[in-house]
This record gives structure tokens, C-alpha cells and sequence, in this order.
């Protein structure tokens, strides 16, 4: 039932010409009783697509699985960490100071946010955690010689294994060419060991915190090897097929993101070394035009140039008819 | 000297704290205007029903949440009743997401910041932008897989732009607290904000529309 009722207070029109909802006729409606009725379907709905298709949940890759699975994988990096030429070891602030990092223009924000994390890649992720293993005479003799021997033949040596390793068949340490190494093979190969008997984690965790809740470094490690993107790659999670909207197994995942990742499929940004600031600052612009869309021209008038609103108001406007 | 019950009601001076809160607030919303059990009539149309969707949706992604916090971030690996409490939280944001999306893109369309409804259009984003952060967190606190894999790809974004400097994806206790705590907290302030908005200012009248005659 639609009656007339006299305004409760006198209307105005905003500056914009639209006037008081006020002063138009009313219906009775029921707020209340929508919300209830709007709970409950929703909680069904939930309770139904639950039930139906629970969801994902694969476990976390362990230290162990990674050195079972690809125990060349697991060398390497060890290798990389050492030379200084991963990921973690290269990546600037807030690890290190190895490299800028991502900017906007003039705008060097990560090198300005500075190093609150601080990581020596070679020390935390590889020596350090191999410091408490005492069983193992080869790697504590392996680290003594890599500790009493100066910088740059640390770096000779580790640099010249990782380059070796990446020309031996499948990366395996038994193929690798003879050459002088130093230490860093025993060191390797002793953490990878490390690795398959579990204890790795642990010594990347505690920090000699007991709880350990900060993972840090032990993602960091995971993540300058290969076998983690590997196993990402293959449940289409990788940056250039979309993964940001992906999920592990067949479900919706973050759909709401496909702006975001959309701009790391295209050039300049899938081609750039800068893209992940690029991208950053970009959608930080679109969010802001997105913010304050009724304040831009042009903009706000889009809704009225492509008259959707005649659908959404049919009823109205069928009551209506222009003047 | 304490004021005697005359049965009328109580007048609060002026210049008191209570009267000028009471006063603010119903400026605010004033008295009908926050539940009222009438609605304009040209209030009709199915796109009206997402926002209310919405809020619901919310309501279940909290309560879900809350479940899953009883038993911990682990529980929901090792039990069946904490998976199936875990897939009611999925789901539940899965259509939380789904029904605000609707909503704004509804939103947009019928220009519905005309009329001094800026603010109640910029809260709206806001918590767009806030429920995003608030469900990465979500896939950052759940200790499996995905979580390794979405924090360790994070981290370059945040890291490019410095934001990784003091929101470490890379730290599960951290981001736990921040999607348990501090981000519903901010995000349920800001929707109870809109709701206000709305309320307060009515639902917006078709484009090009005139008021019409009281009779």
C-alpha cells in the first residue's frame, strides 16, 4: 500500500538539486523483518555451501618435505644464501640494505620505510641454525674453515659452488665439476641433512624465543628456493596466472582482487623490475578516484550518461514520466 | 537537594555533557529516522535487498569467526568439526564479498552520493578496502599451504612501497591479531558509520526526480 504523507520536517534540496528523501510519498517497510529474514537465508546459505563444498586446506610445506622432495633445490639455496645471490639476499629494505628497492618515481618509499627486519641471509637462514648441530664432524670442521676465512674468499667460494651447481645435470651436488669450493659443499650438504631430520624449522623459529611466532625466516628460505613456486605453479597460484585470485583446489578464492593482479599480466608492469610499486601506487590512485568519485566531474556523471538507474527505478519512472 | 518526581520529563540543563550528547546524537539520526517503518515508495527494487545482504553476511562471518576462535589456529586441521566451522567462515565471506560488491556496484550506478551523501559513499569504499585487508589477513593466519605461499608474494608488494616495514606478512602472530582484533574493530566502526549515514540521511531519491506534493 503507497500513501502520501506530509514530510516530518521541512525538505530541502542538496546543492546538487536532489531533494529530501523526505518529501516523497511513502510505503510501509519493514527494516527489521528484512534484516532477520536476510540473517537466516544467509546462514543457510553458509551452513548449505559448507556442508556442500567445505573448504581447502593443504598442508604447509615443511623443511623436510622440501629436502625430500627436492633435496637439489635445498643445496642451492644454501649455496645462494652464502654467495649473497638470493632473493632474501638481495632484496633491500626491510632485510638489508642490498638494494633499493621498489619505487615511485622520486619516491624511493621502501628504502625510506628502512631495515626493521634485519636478516643476513648467510648467517640467519644457513649458519646460524647450523651452529647447534653437533653430531656431524665434517660440517662443524666446515664451518670453522668458512668462519676463520675472509670475505671474499667466503664469497669466491660460495659463488663459484652455486655457479657449478646450476651446470651440473638437475643441479645434483655428485655431478658438480671439481673446483675449489672451500667448506661451502659440506656446509650444503650438512644443511640438507639438517633439513631431512626436521630440524631446521625449529632452529629458523625459536630465535631463542620458545614460542617462536614469527616466521619470518623461515618463509624467506622457502621462498628463495624453487620447489615452493613450483608447487604454486602447478595449482596455478604464480603472479602471471592470476594466482592472486586463486585458491588451492577448486574454490572462488579472492575474486575481489582481480583489479590488482590484472595489472601484472599487462605491460609495463609485467615486463618491469619496479612492477610491484607500479602496481601499488596505481591501484593506490584508482582507490583514491574510487574514494572520492562524487567529488570528480566526469566521474559522478557516468551513472547518469549510462542510465542503468532507469532500470534499477523502473517503477518509478514508469509512475513518472518526464517532464 | 535532591529534584522531586513530578512526572514530567526531565529537563537536563543546557549546558550539561548529557544534553549536549543527547542533542548531538539526535541531530544525528534524529527520532523515526533510525528505524522507521515507512520507506519512501520509489524504495523498490531487488538492488535495495544487497545492502541488508550485506550486513547479515557480516553478522555471520563475525559469529563464524568467533567459533573458530574457541578452538584455535590449529584446531581446524585436526578436526572435522573445526574444518566444517572453517568452511562456515569461508563460505560466509565468500558471499559477504559477493553481496557488497553488488551493493556498490548498485550504488554506483544510481549515483547514490547525490545529496549530501558523499560521506555515506566514502564509508561504503572504506570498508570495501577494509574487508580486503581483513580477509588477506584471514589467508595469512591459516598456517597451511596457501598461507605460505600468499605471504611470501605479499611481502614484494608491501615491501616495494614500505608498508612491509611495520605490517609484516611474513608473521603470522602478527597478522592473526590484526584479523581477529584490530581490523574487524576498525571496519565495525566504520560500517556502524555508514549505517548511520544512511539512516540519517534517507534513502537517496531516483535521478532527475522532484518531491512531491504532501497531501
Amino acid at each position: 500500500m503507497m500513501t502520501s504523507i506530509a514530510p516530518r520536517r521541512a525538505t530541502r534540496a542538496a546543492r546538487d538539486g536532489t531533494p529530501d528523501s523526505h518529501g516523497f510519498a511513502t510505503r510501509p517497510y519493514d527494516l527489521v523483518k528484512e534484516f532477520v529474514v536476510a540473517l537466516i537465508v544467509v546462514t543457510l546459505l553458509t551452513v548449505g555451501l559448507a556442508a556442500a563444498f567445505s573448504s581447502p586446506d593443504e598442508k604447509a610445506v615443511t623443511m623436510r618435505d622440501w629436502a625430500s622432495a627436492a633435496p637439489n633445490d635445498v643445496v642451492a639455496t644454501a649455496a645462494g644464501e652464502l654467495a649473497g645471490t638470493t632473493k632474501s639476499a638481495g632484496f633491500g629494505p626491510p632485510y638489508n640494505t642490498a638494494a633499493n628497492g621498489g619505487s615511485l618515481g622520486p619516491l624511493k618509499l621502501q628504502k625510506w620505510a628502512g631495515v626493521t627486519i634485519p636478516l643476513d641471509s648467510a648467517q640467519d637462514l644457513v649458519l646460524t641454525p647450523l651452529a647447534g648441530v653437533t653430531d656431524n664432524s665434517k660440517l662443524t670442521d666446515a664451518l670453522a674453515a668458512w668462519q676463520s676465512a675472509a670475505a671474499d674468499q667466503q664469497t669466491q667460494w660460495a659463488t663459484d659452488y652455486s655457479d657449478a651447481l646450476a651446470k651440473a645435470p638437475d643441479g645434483d651436488p655428485a655431478g658438480v665439476a671439481t673446483g675449489d669450493y672451500g667448506p661451502v659443499p659440506a656446509i650444503a650438504a650438512g644443511f640438507l641433512t639438517f633439513a631431512q631430520t626436521g630440524g631446521l624449522e625449529g632452529a629458523l623459529t625459536s630465535s631463542g624465543n620458545f614460542y617462536g611466532g614469527d616466521q619470518t625466516k623461515s618463509l624467506l628460505l622457502l621462498a628463495d628456493g624453487a620447489y615452493l613456486e613450483d608447487q604454486a605453479r602447478a595449482r596455478n597460484l604464480g603472479g602471471d596466472q592470476w594466482g592472486m585470485t586463486n585458491e588451492t583446489g577448486n574454490y572462488p578464492g579472492q575474486p575481489w582482487m582481480w583489479l590488482y593482479t590484472f595489472w601484472y599480466q599487462v605491460p609495463p608492469f609485467s615486463t618491469s623490475d619496479n612492477a610491484d610499486a607500479l602496481v601499488w601506487g596505481l591501484m593506490m590512485l584508482l582507490t583514491l578516484g574510487l574514494v572520492l568519485v562524487p567529488f570528480i566531474p566526469g566521474l559522478r556523471s557516468i551513472p547518469r550518461w549510462i542510465p542503468v538507474h532507469r532500470l534499477i527505478w523502473r517503477d518509478y519512472y514508469r509512475e513518472h514520466p518526464r517532464r | 537537594m535532591t529534584a522531586v518526581d513530578t512526572g514530567q520529563p526531565p529537563v537536563a540543563t543546557p549546558t550539561s555533557w548529557t544534553a549536549r550528547l543527547r542533542d548531538r546524537i539526535s541531530h544525528i539520526v534524529p527520532p523515526g529516522q533510525a528505524l522507521p517503518d515507512r520507506q519512501p515508495a520509489y524504495m523498490s527494487s531487488w538492488i535495495y535487498v544487497f545492502g541488508v545482504l550485506t550486513l547479515a553476511a557480516l553478522f555471520v562471518v563475525i559469529a563464524t569467526g568467533a567459533l573458530l576462535a574457541l578452538g584455535g589456529v590449529t584446531w581446524w586441521h585436526v578436526s572435522s568439526l573445526g574444518r566444517f566451522v572453517n568452511s562456515l567462515h569461508l563460505w560466509s565471506v565468500e558471499l559477504f564479498f559477493a553481496f557488497m560488491v553488488v551493493h556498490l556496484w548498485g550504488m554506483f550506478w544510481m549515483a547514490a552520493w547525490r545529496g549530501n551523501r558523499a560521506l555515506t559513499w566514502m564509508t561504503g569504499v572504506v570498508a570495501f578496502l577494509g574487508s580486503i585487508g581483513t580477509a588477506f589477513t584471514g589467508y595469512l593466519s591459516q598456517a597451511n599451504f596457501a598461507s605460505q605461499w600468499i605471504s611470501t608474494q605479499a611481502k614484494d608488494g608491501l615491501n616495494s612501497v614500505g608498508i612491509g616495514a611495520f605490517f609484516n606478512v611474513l608473521n603470522p602472530a602478527q597478522m592473526l591479531l590484526w584479523h581477529v582484533m584490530l581490523l574487524p574493530l576498525v571496519l565495525g566502526v566504520i560500517v556502524v558509520l555508514h549505517v548511520v549515514l544512511v539512516r540519517r540521511h534517507g534513502i537517496v531519491p531516483p535521478v532527475d526526480a522532484h518531491e512531491e506534493t504532501a497531501s
